[in-house]
This record gives C-alpha cells, sequence and structure tokens, in this order.
C-alpha cells in the first residue's frame, strides 16, 4: 500500500502535441481518486504514464516515497485492469492470474493460495481451468479484477474496465467494485468518461480537461461548487444550464459574470419569477420531466415533478444561493 | 442459389466432373505408366489401366534407382529433398517471425532501411540473380551440401509481412498487460506472441514446405555430387539419361513419388493450406 | 504502429540478424553484382573484364534472338494467363452452385498446386510424347500430326498446357473465394429484377470479381514469366529453334551453358525491372483494390 504523488507531471508527443501539462495530485493512501473527463483530455495518458507504459516528459510519479520516472511497469508495484481486459487468450484463467507472479518468481505454494483467495473473493473459482473466450463479458471482467488482486500491489489503476460492458451489468459490477476497494483498502486510480460513474466511485474526483486538471475534489464538493463552467456542465445529469449573461441582464447580482449556471433542478415554477422560458419539448422520466425551453435565444433545461402544470411559457424563479458564476474568458467560478 | 434450375446445375456437375478428369489426367497416366513393365511400351501407346509391376517398380527405384542415369536411389533423393523443405520451411518461419517481432515491437534507428532490405526482396526472384548467387554460394563453399541448397532460400518478405500483420492486429493492451505482469521481451515473445501465432505457423509451415520441395532450377545447380541430389530435379536428370532407353515406367515412378509429399500436405491438410495461401498473398 | 513497445536498442538487432544477413549475402550482394557485371565485358578466359557502359544493354537489343526471347515470353504468360484463369472462372463459377458437394469438388481440384513445375513438365511430356503419348494417338485419329520437338506451335501448346493445369487450383482458389464474397442479396435483387443466370453473371457478379481478377492477372503474370523455368527445362528446354525461349530459361543459358556472363549480368537486370514494376503494379492496385 503507497501514496501516489503526481507532481507537475507533463507529455509532450514526439510531434509536438501537448496531451497533459503541469498536474498535481497528491493521491494519500487506501484513497480511491477518479480521473474524469470527456475522451482526449489526457485522462488515459495520465494514468499509463502512472503505470510507466507512456513516458514522462515533465515532472514526476512517486510512488510511496520512490521516484518512479524510469522503472519498468512491473517494477512499480501496481496493477492494471484494462478496457479490454487483455486477458492472454490462450492461458487458462488460473494460468492468467498467475501469470505475473510466476514471473516475479513467487513460490507456487503462494501462488496457489492467492490465485484461490482471489478467485473466492470474485468468485470465479468454477472457471479457473476455462479460456477466457469461454467466459462472458462480465465474468472476463472479473478475471482482470483477479489478475490484479493476486498481485497484492501498492496501487491498482483501472482505465475504462467497465466500458465494455451492458449498461445493467455496469452498475452491478461498479458497485462491487466499490466494495473490494474499501475490503482491500488498496490506493486506486480509476479512469472513466461517465460523470456517473464517477460520482459513485471516487473518494474524490479529478476533473480533466484538454490536458489540464480544472478541479479536485470530493463529488459532493465539485457538484456543488464547481471551480469552472467546464466542470459545471461536465459533471451532473441532466447537465447544468449555462447561460450567457447577457440573454438575462435583469438578474440581480449577475452583473460582473459572463456566465450564469443554474442546475436544472434549482429552478422553480413561479408566478412572479424573472425568467420567462417558451417551452420546446418535455420528456418524461415516470418520477419527474425534464423541460425543455428558451429564453432570451438560450437554451434552458428544468427538473418538474411529473404532476406539475404545462404551459407553452413557463415563468421561473430560482434561490440566489443556487446560482454559480463564471468569468466570460476564463470560465473560472466568481464568488 | 437462386431459383431452382436442375438443368443448370447438371451443367455445373459436368463442368466439374470434366475439371477433375482433366486435372487428374495427367497423374493418372504417369500412374498408369509406372505400373507396367518397360516391354509394355513398345507397342506403341501407354495403356490406360493399372499393370502388375506396381510394386517391382517402386520397390526397384526406391532401393537403387536407375544406375545409368548417375542418380542415387529415389529414398535417398527424398530424403534430401525432405530435408531441404524443412530446413527452408523452417527457416523461413524462424528468421521471419523474429524479424517482424523486432520490426513491430521496437522503434530504433534505420528500422525503416531494415524493413525496406526486406521489402525487397520480394523483387529478386532466384530466377533473375542466379548468376551471380551461384558464385556466391561457390564462393563460401556452400555447393553439394545441405547448407548451399537451403539457406539461400530462407530469407523470405513474404513470410515477414505475413507475422507483422499478425502482429499488428494483436491488441496493444496484451503487451501492456504482460509488461505489468513483469515480462520482458523475449518471454513476452515466448509466452505470449509464439503461442498465438501458432495457427499461421501451421499454414505458413504448409505452403512453405510444398514450396521447399518443388524447388528445382536451385538444387540444380548446386549440386553436383548425385548424394545431394532433390528428387525433383533428379527426375530431370533421370529422364534425360534414359532418352536413348527409354525406361517410361521408372521415370513415371518417380514422378509419382516427387509428387506424393507435398499433394498429401495439400490434401491432408486442406484447411491449413487454403488459409497460408491466402494469407501470404495479403 | 503499435503504441507501447519495448525499449531496448540491441535486441531488435539480433533479431533481425539472421534475416538481414541472409538478405545482403544471397540477395542484395548478388543483384549488385548483376548490375555491375552488366556493365562489363569479360574476355575469352573469363580472366580480364572491363567496362563497356551499355554495350551489353544495346547488344541485347540488336539481338534477334533476344527479342524472340521477349515475344516468346509475352505469348506464353498471356497464353498461361487466359487459359488457367479462364478454366478456373469456370470451375469456380460451377462449384459456387454447388451447397453440399463444394468441398469435394475443392479437394479434387486443389491438388496440382502441390506439384512442382518441373514434374508438371514431365507429365505433359509423357503425355504428348509423340511415339508413345495418349494425345498424339488421340489427335492423329482425328487428323493431326503432333510433334513438339519438331513444331513450334506444338512445342508452345505442350509448354502451355503443362504451366496452366499447375495453376488451375491457386486460380480457383481464390475465385472461390472472391465469388463467395459477392453479397447474395445483389444476385436476388438482380433476379428480381428480372435477371436470368447469365445476365446476373456478366452485370452483377463478373464486375463484383474485378478485384480478385485483377489480382489473379498480376499472379498469374508473374508465374508465367518467372516460376516456369521448371517446366521449359523438363519439356522443351528453349526449343525448338527458340520457340520456347522464355527470357528467364535464356538468363539460364546464356549464363551457365553459355557462359556469357556480361549477356546474362544485362538480361538479369532486365528481368529485375520488370519484377519491380510488376510488384509496383500489384502493390499500387492490389492494395487499394479496384472496387465499385
Amino acid at each position: 500500500m503507497a501514496s501516489i504523488t503526481l507532481n507537475n507531471l507533463g507529455k509532450v508527443y514526439p510531434g509536438g502535441t501537448r496531451a497533459v501539462g503541469d498536474v498535481n495530485i497528491d493521491i494519500a493512501d487506501g484513497e480511491f481518486i477518479v480521473l474524469v473527463g470527456p475522451s482526449g483530455c489526457g485522462k488515459s495518458t495520465l494514468l499509463r504514464m502512472v503505470a510507466g507504459l507512456e513516458n514522462i516528459t515533465d515532472g514526476e510519479v512517486r510512488i510511496g516515497e520512490r521516484v518512479v520516472n524510469q522503472v519498468e511497469p512491473a517494477d512499480r508495484d501496481i496493477a492494471m485492469v484494462f478496457q479490454n481486459y487483455a486477458l492472454y487468450p490462450h492461458m487458462s484463467v488460473r494460468q492468467n492470474l498467475a501469470y505475473g507472479l510466476k514471473n516475479r518468481r513467487t513460490p507456487k505454494a503462494e501462488i496457489d493460495r492467492r490465485v484461490n483467495e482471489a478467485a473466492e473473493i470474485l468468485q470465479i473459482g468454477q472457471f479457473l481451468d476455462r479460456k477466457p473466450r469461454a467466459l462472458s463479458g462480465g465474468q472476463r471482467q472479473r478475471v482482470a479484477m483477479g489478475r490484479a488482486i493476486v498481485r497484492e500491489p501498492a496501487a491498482f489503476l483501472f482505465d475504462e474496465p467497465l466500458s465494455n460492458l451492458d449498461a445493467k451489468l455496469r452498475v452491478a459490477m461498479r458497485l462491487e467494485i466499490k466494495e473490494l476497494q474499501k475490503r482491500l483498502r488498496t490506493t486506486s486510480l480509476y479512469v472513466t468518461h461517465d460523470q456517473l460513474e464517477a460520482m459513485t466511485l471516487a473518494d474524490r474526483l479529478v476533473v480533466l480537461n484538454g490536458g489540464k486538471v480544472e478541479q479536485i475534489g470530493t463529488p459532493l464538493e465539485v457538484y456543488r461548487r464547481p471551480a469552472s463552467a467546464f466542470v459545471a456542465g461536465f459533471i451532473g445529469s441532466p447537465a447544468m444550464n449555462l447561460i450567457d449573461a447577457r440573454a438575462v441582464p435583469h438578474l440581480p447580482g449577475t452583473a460582473h459574470a459572463g456566465t450564469i449556471g443554474i442546475r436544472p433542478e434549482d429552478l422553480t415554477v413561479t408566478p412572479d419569477g424573472p425568467i420567462l422560458m417558451d417551452v420546446l419539448a418535455v420528456e418524461e422520466l415516470g418520477a419527474q420531466r425534464l423541460v425543455h425551453g428558451q429564453t432570451g435565444g438560450e437554451k434552458l433545461t428544468i427538473t418538474l415533478p411529473s404532476d406539475s402544470e404545462l404551459a407553452d411559457t413557463l415563468r421561473l424563479g430560482f434561490d440566489r444561493a443556487s446560482l454559480h458564476l463564471f468569468h466570460r474568458e476564463t470560465g473560472v467560478r466568481i464568488d | 442459389m437462386i431459383e431452382n434450375r436442375p438443368g443448370l446445375n447438371l451443367l455445373a456437375h459436368l463442368v466439374l466432373v470434366l475439371g477433375v478428369v482433366v486435372v487428374a489426367l495427367p497423374v493418372w497416366v504417369a500412374f498408369v505408366a509406372s505400373t507396367h513393365s518397360a516391354t509394355d511400351f513398345m507397342s506403341g501407346t501407354v495403356p490406360m489401366w493399372p499393370g502388375p509391376h506396381l510394386v517391382e517398380n517402386y520397390s526397384k527405384m526406391l532401393d537403387s534407382g536407375v544406375s545409368t542415369s548417375g542418380t542415387p536411389p529415389v529414398a535417398r533423393m527424398m530424403l534430401n529433398s525432405l530435408i531441404m523443405a524443412l530446413a527452408i520451411a523452417v527457416g523461413k518461419i524462424a528468421i521471419s517471425i523474429l524479424s517482424a517481432f523486432a520490426i513491430v515491437y521496437f522503434r530504433f534507428p534505420f528500422r525503416g532501411l531494415a524493413f525496406w532490405c526486406i521489402f525487397i526482396t520480394l523483387m529478386l526472384p532466384v530466377e533473375v540473380r542466379i548468376v551471380p548467387t551461384f558464385q556466391v554460394v561457390a564462393g563460401l563453399g556452400l555447393l553439394n551440401s545441405y547448407a548451399g541448397l537451403s539457406i539461400p532460400l530462407i530469407a523470405s518478405a513474404t513470410a515477414t509481412f505475413l507475422f507483422r500483420q499478425v502482429f499488428l492486429t494483436m491488441p496493444d493492451e496484451l503487451v501492456e498487460a504482460a509488461r505489468i505482469d513483469g515480462a520482458g521481451p523475449m518471454k513476452f515473445f515466448r509466452d505470449i506472441l509464439l503461442p498465438l501465432s501458432r495457427t499461421n505457423m501451421a499454414a505458413l509451415f504448409v505452403i512453405l514446405f510444398i514450396y521447399g520441395w518443388n524447388q528445382y532450377l536451385w538444387p540444380l545447380l548446386v549440386t553436383t555430387d548425385a548424394q545431394y541430389y532433390t528428387i525433383v530435379a533428379g527426375i530431370k536428370r533421370m529422364a534425360d539419361a534414359v532418352d536413348g532407353l527409354p525406361q517410361w515406367h521408372l521415370v513415371m515412378a518417380t514422378a509419382v513419388l516427387a509428387m506424393l509429399p507435398p499433394v498429401a500436405v495439400v490434401i491432408g491438410m486442406q484447411k491449413l493450406f487454403v488459409k497460408g495461401l491466402v494469407e501470404t498473398e495479403k | 504502429m503499435k503504441r507501447t513497445i519495448f525499449n531496448n536498442q540491441l535486441l531488435p538487432w539480433l533479431l533481425l540478424a539472421p534475416q538481414l544477413a541472409i538478405t545482403f549475402i544471397f540477395f542484395l550482394w548478388p543483384a549488385g553484382q548483376a548490375i555491375k557485371q552488366s556493365f562489363l565485358r569479360e574476355d575469352a578466359f573469363g580472366i580480364n573484364s572491363s567496362f563497356v557502359g551499355l554495350a551489353n544493354f544495346r547488344a541485347l537489343l540488336d539481338s534477334p534472338e533476344y527479342m524472340n526471347s521477349l515475344q516468346v515470353t509475352a505469348v506464353f504468360a498471356v497464353l498461361v494467363t487466359a487459359l488457367s484463369m479462364g478454366l478456373s472462372l469456370l470451375l469456380a463459377v460451377a462449384v459456387d452452385r454447388m451447397i453440399r458437394s463444394t468441398r469435394l469438388y475443392t479437394t479434387l481440384l486443389v491438388w496440382p498446386y502441390a506439384v512442382a513445375p518441373a514434374v508438371a513438365g514431365i507429365l505433359w511430356w509423357f503425355i504428348f510424347n509423340p511415339t508413345i503419348g495418349v494425345m498424339p494417338y488421340v489427335l492423329n485419329v482425328i487428323g493431326y500430326d503432333w510433334n513438339h520437338i519438331s513444331s513450334k506451335t506444338d512445342a508452345m501448346i505442350l509448354v502451355v498446357v503443362a504451366s496452366a493445369w499447375k495453376q488451375i487450383s491457386y486460380n480457383f482458389l481464390f475465385f472461390v473465394a472472391g465469388l463467395q464474397a459477392v453479397p447474395a442479396s445483389l444476385r436476388e435483387a438482380a433476379a428480381i429484377d428480372g435477371a436470368g443466370p447469365v445476365r446476373r453473371f456478366f452485370d452483377i457478379t463478373f464486375p463484383l470479381l474485378s478485384p480478385t481478377t485483377f489480382f489473379l492477372l498480376v499472379v498469374n503474370i508473374v508465374y508465367a514469366m518467372f516460376d516456369t523455368f521448371g517446366v521449359i527445362d523438363a519439356t522443351t528446354e528453349g526449343g525448338p529453334a527458340q520457340a520456347t525461349n522464355i527470357m528467364v530459361y535464356k538468363v539460364y543459358f546464356d549464363g551457365f551453358v553459355g557462359q556469357n556472363i556480361g549477356s546474362s549480368a544485362a538480361q538479369s537486370v532486365v528481368l529485375m525491372l520488370l519484377v519491380v514494376t510488376l510488384t509496383v503494379i500489384q502493390f499500387r492496385w492490389v492494395e487499394k483494390k479496384v472496387e465499385y
């Protein structure tokens, strides 16, 4: 078990493209950190730099007390779970689990003990002698996890491990990973583009955009006080409404802001509300409904109870405290 | 099939049966000839049905051959062919898979140049550089040796490209997982790449074995010592020698024996053969 | 391009060493020698040689024998390609109609691939043997006096038949694969549009088969030009009167039997240029595919 520290970490590809810049993250021992962001934001590159699969061009990675920039992946004491699982197709599940330990010259008895233990934790005992292709997607995912567990590493690295599963299985496995991590208390770094997955799994979230860290914080901190317009729009579903302040000049207390953010659930229908919205479409979700519309040329979405009254135009109000204000050019939060 | 036209189906069967007969005709004729005695040819035409001398003719050829032609017993020539075919097939696969591994899984200076050096061999078949290649082999003292028969033929761009293609289609994550599992390059090669390329190797082996067995011009040039004659090259020498005294039954028995191993490989391993053929032309 | 690679610098060279060594010693060096020798002329004893510029090439162009060889090669390649591809396509189309017997017919048709060109030559030479062969006997009945030892036409027919025969299986396999790749829905659509089987073949199947056809065209030309040495040597040895002396046979004959190294080297260089051209064509067009 170990902490992981990223100091001014940066990556420039040989062609000159910057993938990651100036990333500073301190991950405590046993913490579950999720790197989240849209595709191409550099989250996978960052993870692969920690794993040692990608060269580091600036800064340093520490695992425990050791700087590992020049250390081979195998010697970093980490284990990784891949999106496509990367199971060795010609080896049985047992051989897949044991391969890394065998390469480290772990005694046979110890390998058996660890493989059986992992198989029990993940309930894959009855598959141990099968080949990966004879397993379902969910079972393969478990084997991939098992391969990480048997190593008893200082840290787990997950690269979108649930993306290849169907929606239902993804939710189930998400919970299992969370429980497993709480039980093993192994430091984990987890990459996903799915903000819901990120929110549910993380002790702390790292939101990345364009190779830079936008915000680091617990899921609730990030949700309640997004540090930038980007984070505000990325975290939360349905997404926060981001309105150009010039479209609603009459709103009090927003004079100095460029962009005004307000979550759909923070908007309410009130007869004397300051915003007049033309309703364009309604999506019924069962317990509630999403109403899409526009005001002053800006799109708006609100969440209403499913028994609320609908009309062609709605007057909307909000609590002043639920507004998020962002700088016009930089998108940074202003309070 | 779209509509049921019995007439058309019958025609198709007819075409195919005719095709099979035409394709098989020369071999049938040769086989029939190889079961008769020399006197049966004196009448002027070849018999169309097998005669009683099959065992006699074949055992004579395998054991002693036609001494007047200066060729060794056919068994000896078949052994030479087998050694050459195996050396070429195994050699080509071995050096090609190693170089494909180097080209796909490493980045190093002049990698492109190395790749082009291999690629260019595609454009230099033995037939077009025959005299200077012979001179090189003679200069190295490799005439009349198994090394001289096989080594100059084992560089292969085709096989290298095939393995390169196979490796390129393997997911990147496999090598990453192996690296994290503590496998170095050679361990990865042995534990992961080799087992995963097994069927490709087998398919290629079938094609290369036939290629090696059927070599003609090269063995003709580099062997002057009868002990190293291969059967495909030896058969011509035998036919030339018996021209004055036609021992057709014996020449044809040799021809049948020369065809037998590669044809057996094609029929016995048809799936691998077709796979190999299609893959090497990609 | 692989994303993840190993960092070693020496190891890849060790892995490449055997292949590169053989390529250099037995391919590049001799090819270089051929090019060098093509500009030299040896004296009668083969001891001294002098630089003669393009004289060897000019001599080739002036040589009626070489011009004849070019012509023979072209005729031979066209005939072998046409005969072999035509028969193979016919057989492939027939097999494509089959459902259960495909495998059986395929097995019965593919094995000649495994027969060495030299052996194929011997087999057909025997069949066409003027004194005891089966074919001359049959031809005699219909009034044709076959003799490939004296007749140029007969000799050409013999080598063409022997060479085409061996190549049928290869073409057949690729045509069958090509036909199977033509979507059945297209043929069904054409049938609904009222096209009969023959029309369907020429309007739908054959055009969609063109990538395969083009690929085989190049492969067959290469085969006829470079891989048929064994057929020629086992049957006609280039005769009678140069009628079947294709270029690869002439290179061999002039170099080894005639000991004319300079001319043979110049011929090698011409052949290399031809292979390079054919390879480039194959890679340019076949890689990009002749497609609709």
